[in-house]
């Protein structure tokens, strides 16, 4: 393992509560206000882990572990996805089963914690993650076998190898479509995955209308920062998928670095557009979102094989 | 072969002492328990042998039954299965040992013990058998043994509906299964199945024929989606152990049957793999789908079976593709992943169903919506039905996740190189692999969570205490052997070779080569999951330095300020799974009976919801009626006085001495 590989999941693991700033300040931008501090996330967090925590008497262990099992999950993930063409720690074939697998673990738990507490709010939150993330993991799966195969490198080849291929073999005109298709669909998923609007909307104030923050609602103290934390390198590591897939590789490294973190800043003001653009859907129209983005997925499979 | 033999008569004596003893019930169990497990250790020596490289043995012995022969043989493809069987057997039978039968007390377990004898070795015979007759026999002995198994509490009439269904499904299987062998033996002149094997079975239209035939005959023991009414009734009806060992390794003998079919043909036409794709596809996500909508623990739990048969389908469909494609890794990969999924649902699917025996056995409460909080009340079962359901979700690190992972390798491999409709079909199963899974995620968090989370939901939940070391002990063994496949996944694939050459024919440098497609990663999928565990343990002391020197409260769990929550303000299952299964509800049907709440004051409200199978027995009833109606008109044929019956007896009797010596 060189030294290098580091890079990925420390600039995730250090930059990840960024993401958070950036949007708050674009919707600030967009709504006519200053907007909170860039590295305000940063002081949440440090403000929860100083916190005392308060527990319902209803819960059991499980509401204790899971936000360290998400967590775990999460931060092992961050050591799969490569940033900037630097190859991540832990670089295999099929690596992203691995990755979507561990999201997997890291929302079994955070739903089992939500129906820990007995509260039909936390309850309602729960039945609406699982379902929406059961339409988003095939759309994610139909879009990783097409970058695979567009990439063709002689099999599943690990992450590294395929945003490598993609962005230095294919050509943009011809096969732009192709990866139009594969970026938006990737773009639905991330935004359903991360809780944002159109799908969800992180800043509401209505228990009946919320799926992600719902789920959290009985969290305090270290668990909550965890959990907050985690939501953070989870979007951190999808964008870092997305900007994976588009930006070209050049000669210098700290260039590459550079450019892939110009490029999750963009992601991220780019969600923040969005979600000052436009309603969230209503709950009913989400999972055809999710089926449509699949649709272009596929679409784009299709595409490949002409 | 000495020690299996040694095996299958234990089973056979102790069956037999078991079913004369007149000993009170603790004592019988234990013993049958004992005679149970010791076969098993007796019969697994020779099986891990194999595996590990020993001789493939067999055992030829004349047998009076026309074209019977008893011929059994030990090879590594009957090894893999042979092993689930036998320790998913012994351990059940430990659990079972402290089973106690709901309603009245009966006056022996002796004969629950003797079936359950007789399944373990019929299921043995079955995967032994190198002769159609005696696979028939074998065959038959588990349709009935495990029938009388599943009736066992027959005074409950839906039991003995249940037990009914299950035998006219079974004996249907069996009639396609019969035509199957005949063929066979009419192009091969034998009821070998050494002669079978060496791939007598000739290309074209035949192979379709008998493809066809297997594939109903041997699906419906497996439960391929239509074919699988059966299982939702038996599985609930049966004692939770007899259960586990239905679910888990029984209804496994359908596939085995399959794998062993494909070893007599050759190189398999597409539309083959295309079937099993088809297949996986709609049990797989069908299946998860009914069991979101089921409020019965044990029937949910059942359904998963026809998912994880989907999966396992799947998996077979995409190394017959690589058969027909000439790809030796998609065929290593398929099919490894499908043997190992086997194996890897044996192991979670016994514990989930053990783990709802415990709960059943402790409430005596079927329906979901009355549970809920056992995890303090039960911290071993829970725990166990956690790591199950996590297993079962496929989920890392373990071991659930690494069979799907090889199957998911293959399929992405073939997407990604395959030339057109195969990779199309590839891409599906990649997509199906996905949407099963994130099903399977909604569907075990709302069993786990509505079961053992939150408060109880009813008096007898809240009562409810922890089962007896004797029905822990199993379930840990097996969270345990979950666990420890996930973690030594590398070493778990390494076992595959040999199983594969059996099955597949291939060189063994092709196979070795495929599965260093897969070895390599699941090394590093075994980091990782190292890693995870490491991180785990650093959070875990992390937050505990952070909150020793801070207050910890306990308050009311947040209800929008409203400080007095009650059980029934909890989410239920069926509200749980509303939403996925409202927006299903074109495929899944379902019914609604709402009684509104009206007024200011509303008094009294109630909602009904129900998701019967569209192919559920009933439905099959208006056909049956009329072959029943048929056959009744010959009837006159069998006439109710004795003296009649005698005289047929004795005119066949006369009519054989024509035949014979005339």
């Amino acid at each position: 393992m060189k030294l290098l590989t580091l890079i990925p999941p420390a600039a995730a693991m250090l930059l990840a509560p960024l993401l958070f700033g950036v949007i708050h300040r674009t919707k600030a931008w967009f709504a006519g206000r200053q907007g909170r501090p860039l590295l305000q996330s940063y002081f949440d967090l440090w403000k929860l882990l100083h916190k005392g925590a308060v527990y319902s008497a209803t819960t059991s262990w499980i509401f204790r572990a899971a936000p360290m099992t998400a967590l775990a999950a999460l931060l092992t993930a961050s050591l799969l996805m490569p940033f900037g063409h630097v190859a991540a720690p832990l670089e295999f074939p099929a690596d992203f089963l691995l990755f979507i697998g561990l999201l997997g673990l890291a929302r079994f738990a955070t739903v089992l914690a939500a129906l820990d507490t007995g509260s039909s709010f936390e309850g309602m939150g729960a039945s609406r993650e699982v379902f929406f993330s059961a339409l988003a993991e095939p759309v994610l799966l139909l879009a990783l076998a097409t970058l695979v195969r567009q990439a063709q490198a002689g099999g599943p080849g690990s992450l590294a190898t395929v945003f490598q291929r993609l962005t230095t073999r294919v050509h943009w005109l011809h096969d732009g479509p192709i990866l139009a298709l594969v970026v938006s669909a990737l773009l639905v998923v991330l935004l359903a995955e991360n809780a944002r609007i159109p799908v969800d909307d992180p800043q509401t104030h209505l228990e009946l209308t919320m799926i992600h923050e719902v789920m959290v609602l009985d969290h305090s103290g270290p668990d909550l920062a965890f959990i907050v934390y985690g939501t953070a390198l989870k979007l951190w590591l999808l964008a870092a998928l997305v900007v994976g897939m588009v930006l070209p590789p050049v000669s210098a490294i700290w260039l590459n670095l550079l450019l892939a973190t110009a490029g999750m800043g963009v992601t991220a003001v780019a969600v923040g557009v969005v979600e000052s653009v436009m309603a969230r859907l209503r709950l009913a129209l989400v999972p055809q979102l999710l089926v449509g983005a699949g649709a272009l997925a596929a679409a784009a499979f299709l595409l490949g094989l002409a | 072969m000495t020690l299996l033999l040694a095996a299958l008569a234990l089973l056979l004596g102790g069956g037999m002492i078991v079913l004369a003893t007149s000993r009170p019930h603790r004592d019988c169990s234990w013993l049958a328990a004992g005679v149970v497990v010791v076969a098993a250790i007796v019969g697994g020596i020779p099986a891990v042998q194999v595996l590990a490289g020993g001789t493939v043995s067999t055992l030829h012995w004349p047998w009076a039954v026309p074209f019977g022969q008893f011929a059994l043989g030990l090879d590594p493809l009957s090894a893999w299965f042979l092993l689930p069987t036998l320790l998913l057997s012994a351990l059940a039978a430990i659990d079972g040992a402290d089973y106690r039968k709901s309603g009245p007390e009966p006056r022996s377990l002796g004969p629950v013990w003797f079936f359950y004898c007789l399944l373990v070795l019929s299921m043995v015979l079955v995967v032994l058998a190198r002769n159609a007759v005696l696979f028939l026999f074998a065959w038959e002995l588990m349709a009935v043994a495990s029938y009388f198994l599943v009736t066992v509490e027959h005074e409950r009439p839906e039991v003995r509906q249940a037990g009914w269904i299950y035998l006219a499904a079974t004996q249907v299987g069996t009639a396609f299964l019969l035509a199957l062998f005949l063929l066979l033996a009419r192009q091969t002149g034998s009821m070998d199945f050494t002669v079978w094997a060496a791939r007598g079975i000739p290309t074209g239209g035949w192979a379709a024929v008998l493809f066809v035939l297997a594939a109903i005959g041997l699906g419906t023991k497996a439960g391929f989606m239509p074919l699988h009414s059966w299982l939702p009734e038996a599985h609930p009806a049966a004692p939770s152990h007899v259960s586990a060992l239905m679910s888990g390794v029984m209804i496994k003998t359908g596939i085995y049957g399959l794998l062993r079919f494909l070893t007599f043909t050759r190189t398999p036409p597409l539309w083959w793999g295309w079937t099993f794709i088809g297949i996986g596809m709609t049990s797989g996500v069908l299946g998860v789908l009914w069991a979101l909508a089921q409020h019965d623990l044990k029937r949910l739990l059942a359904y998963h079976s026809i998912e994880n048969i989907g999966i396992i389908a799947l998996g077979m469909g995409v190394g017959m593709l690589g058969w027909s494609t000439g790809s030796a890794p998609l065929m290593v990969l398929g099919f490894g992943g499908a043997l190992l999924h086997v194996l890897n649902h044996s192991l979670f699917k016994g514990l989930l169903f053990l783990a709802a025996g415990a709960v059943l056995q402790q409430t005596d409460e079927h329906d979901l919506d009355h549970l809920g909080g056992l995890l303090r009340r039960m911290p071993w079962t829970g725990t166990a039905f956690l790591i199950g359901a996590a297993a079962i979700c496929g989920l890392p690190p373990l071991n659930g996740f690494i069979s799907e992972f090889l199957i998911f390798l293959g399929a992405l491999r073939g997407a990604a190189l395959a030339p057109g409709a195969v990779a199309v079909s590839l891409l599906a199963v990649v997509a199906g692999l996905g949407l099963i899974g994130g099903l399977a995620v909604a569907c075990f968090t709302k069993a786990f969570g509505v079961v053992f989370l939150g408060t109880p939901r009813s008096e007898s939940a809240r009562t409810a205490a922890e089962v007896g070391p004797a029905m822990i002990g199993p379930m840990l063994i097996l969270a345990a052997a979950c666990i420890l496949i996930g973690l030594l996944a590398p070493w778990a694939v390494g076992t595959l070779p040999r199983v594969l050459t059996n099955l597949t024919g291939l060189p063994t440098a092709a196979i070795h080569g495929g599965l260093a497609g897969a070895v390599g990663p699941l090394l590093a999928v075994v980091a990782a999951s190292a890693v995870l565990l490491v991180i785990l343990g650093l959070l875990v002391l992390w937050r505990r330095r952070l909150l020793s020197r801070q207050v910890m409260a306990t308050g009311t769990t947040w209800g929008c300020g409203y400080a007095q929550p009650t059980p029934r303000m909890q989410y239920t299952a069926s509200s749980f799974a509303q939403p996925l299964l409202s927006w299903t509800s074109a495929v899944l049907g379902g019914r609604r009976q709402l009684t509104a709440p009206n007024g200011y004051f509303p008094a009294a409200a109630s909602l009904h919801t129900q998701t019967p199978d569209p192919l559920h027995p009933d439905l099959y009833r208006p056909a049956l009626d009329r072959v029943g109606a048929g056959l009744a008109r010959q009837r006159w044929l069998q006439p109710a006085a004795v003296q009649l019956c005698i005289l047929y007896i004795a005119l066949a009797l006369l009519a054989l001495l024509i035949w014979k010596f005339g």
